[in-house]
């Protein structure tokens, strides 16, 4: 029987011990996604229906998180840049904004929910149905037959989703401007050229390959170790889009500090 | 003999499941396991094909250390085994064509034509026709059992381990499917475990039944020495009459 005030302390420890196994079960899996990249006959055959899956049927979701952003965007700055300040810095906050912040984040937490749960809920299916299991009875590395293409492709769409994202958003904010504030094309374009730098853009793709990896591999590693029935499923599928998003989050503050 | 599990240990958290397990099964015989639900059958035969790692003890097959093994070593393994699941575990994203082509496509050489060829005998071994595009939600658990048991036996495995292959089917598919047991042993020298509950199957297709209990192997002989068992438990459990239980240990 243990004392009750030490069970604050006990907590505490399982909560270690619990991060701890995970880690070291995520590292195993890594490790073996790396390894299993050897048997291309497995994983290449299904890169392209994966890229499909988690790149272009994400477009939607993100093309629209994207637009409203954009309109939004501009809507504010038109409303904060008041005064003496000039208006096609309009431009520059759209666009910067845009490329540095809200284009990579908002699309890796929007692809946190449709991707990384999609794969934990898919690859938890298999496991607690014994199709992983049956996977390998038939001679097929279950990590370069589900893991690895969906890590590949995860970390090749990412990029391309975002960069149509970013467009997307500043081309919004650049029709609102237009359209709702009375701003000129030639004006909003100069506020977008004036502070550009291509290494925003560098720095953009880098956070996307980043949330690429983030989203699919914490997506497969909660799929693959999902343990009970349907409730086990639910519990992987929303873990993993919890763990995804605040990873996102922290690398996100991480990129920022580093790079910038 | 081709494959031996010796003292064979398995615990999940603190639920001790097999507890010294040994068991011996020669080349070319079937041998049928029996025990109460949840006493540690499949876990037992999911160590065999290295899908479970022992805690303590060994498991060897044609000799070979299955723990020991690596990942080629593991592939190489299961082309000669094959698995038939107890809920069949077919993928749900495939055709039942596609499913019994898996294991198929990773010999090498063998070209679309053979796989489809091979593919459409083994689903007519087990009395399925013209199921090669339904997917397996479109099928009935039967039907579903079937193609898992036509995948298995695909690539021609020289060990087939079964998981209750005729639990929930109707009798005359019973008798398929043990007939095709028989069949795959007589013919092709197919080593066979099959985990099962029912008897008259089990006194159909085996050589030899042991029963699994309590973590350990209660005992094993031939189907006369089953049928004559004096042990309670084995009486309890074939007969069908749990009152026989009572005060055994």
């Amino acid at each position: 029987m243990t004392h009750p005030a030490l069970e604050p302390i006990q907590s505490v420890g399982r909560a270690v011990l619990a991060l701890v196994r995970a880690v070291g079960q995520g590292g195993y899996l890594a490790a073996g996604a790396v390894r299993a990249l050897r048997n291309t006959d497995i994983w290449a055959p299904h890169i392209l229906t994966q890229m499909y899956q988690i790149g272009v049927a994400s477009l939607p979701i993100a093309l629209f998180v994207a637009m409203f952003t954009g309109i939004v965007l501009a809507l504010q700055a038109s409303y904060t840049l008041t005064g003496g300040v000039p208006a096609y810095f309009v431009g520059t906050l759209v666009g910067k904004t845009m490329i540095l912040e809200l284009g990579p984040v908002l699309t890796g937490l929007a692809l946190a929910g449709r991707v990384g749960g999609s794969i934990a809920a898919e690859l938890g299916t298999m496991r607690v149905t014994e199709q992983i299991d049956a996977l390998e009875t038939l001679a097929y590395d279950p990590l370069a037959y589900l893991v690895v293409p969906r890590v590949a492709a995860g970390l090749l769409m990412f990029p391309v989703v975002v960069a149509l994202a970013i467009a997307f958003g500043v081309v919004a904010g650049w029709v609102t401007s237009m359209g709702l504030l009375d701003m000129g094309s030639a004006q909003f374009v100069k506020g977008l050229k004036i502070f550009f730098d291509p290494f925003d853009v560098t720095f953009a793709m880098i956070k996307s390959v980043s949330f690429g990896l983030i989203v699919t591999g914490v997506g497969s590693f909660f799929g693959f170790h999902t343990v009970g029935g349907a409730e086990g499923v639910g519990r992987a599928t929303t873990r993993a889009v919890v763990v995804s998003t605040m990873l996102i989050l922290v690398l996100d503050a991480f990129w920022a500090a580093v790079l910038l | 003999m081709s494959i031996e599990l010796l003292d064979v240990h398995k615990a999940f958290g603190d639920k001790e499941i097999l507890k010294g397990f040994s068991l011996t099964v020669e080349d070319g015989e079937t041998l049928s396991v029996i025990g109460y639900s949840g006493s540690g059958k499949s876990v037992m035969l999911k160590h065999i094909i290295g899908l479970m790692q022992a805690d303590r003890g060994s498991v060897h097959v044609d000799g070979k250390d299955v723990g020991a093994l690596g990942g080629s070593g593991l592939t190489e393994l299961r082309r000669n085994v094959g698995y038939v699941f107890q809920f069949a575990a077919l993928f749900d994203s495939m055709t039942i064509g596609e499913n019994v082509a898996m294991g198929l496509h990773r010999i090498p050489d063998m070209d679309e034509e053979e796989i489809e060829a091979r593919v459409r005998e083994c689903l007519s071994l087990v009395d399925l026709h013209d199921v090669c595009d339904r997917y397996p939600a479109e099928m009935s658990g039967g039907m579903k059992k079937r193609a898992g048991l036509a995948r298995a036996i695909a690539t021609g495995p020289k060990y087939l381990l079964y998981d209750e292959p005729t639990t929930g089917l109707d009798p005359v598919t019973v008798k398929v499917i043990d007939r095709l047991n028989i069949r795959l042993k007589e013919e092709l020298g197919v080593t066979g475990i099959v985990i099962t509950h029912d008897m008259d199957s089990a006194y159909r297709i085996s050589d030899r039944i042991a029963m699994l209990y309590e973590g350990k192997m209660r005992v094993v002989g031939t189907v006369e020495e089953i049928r004559n068992s004096e042990d309670p438990l084995v009486r309890a459990f074939v007969e069908g009459r749990p009152e026989l239980m009572e005060g055994v240990s």
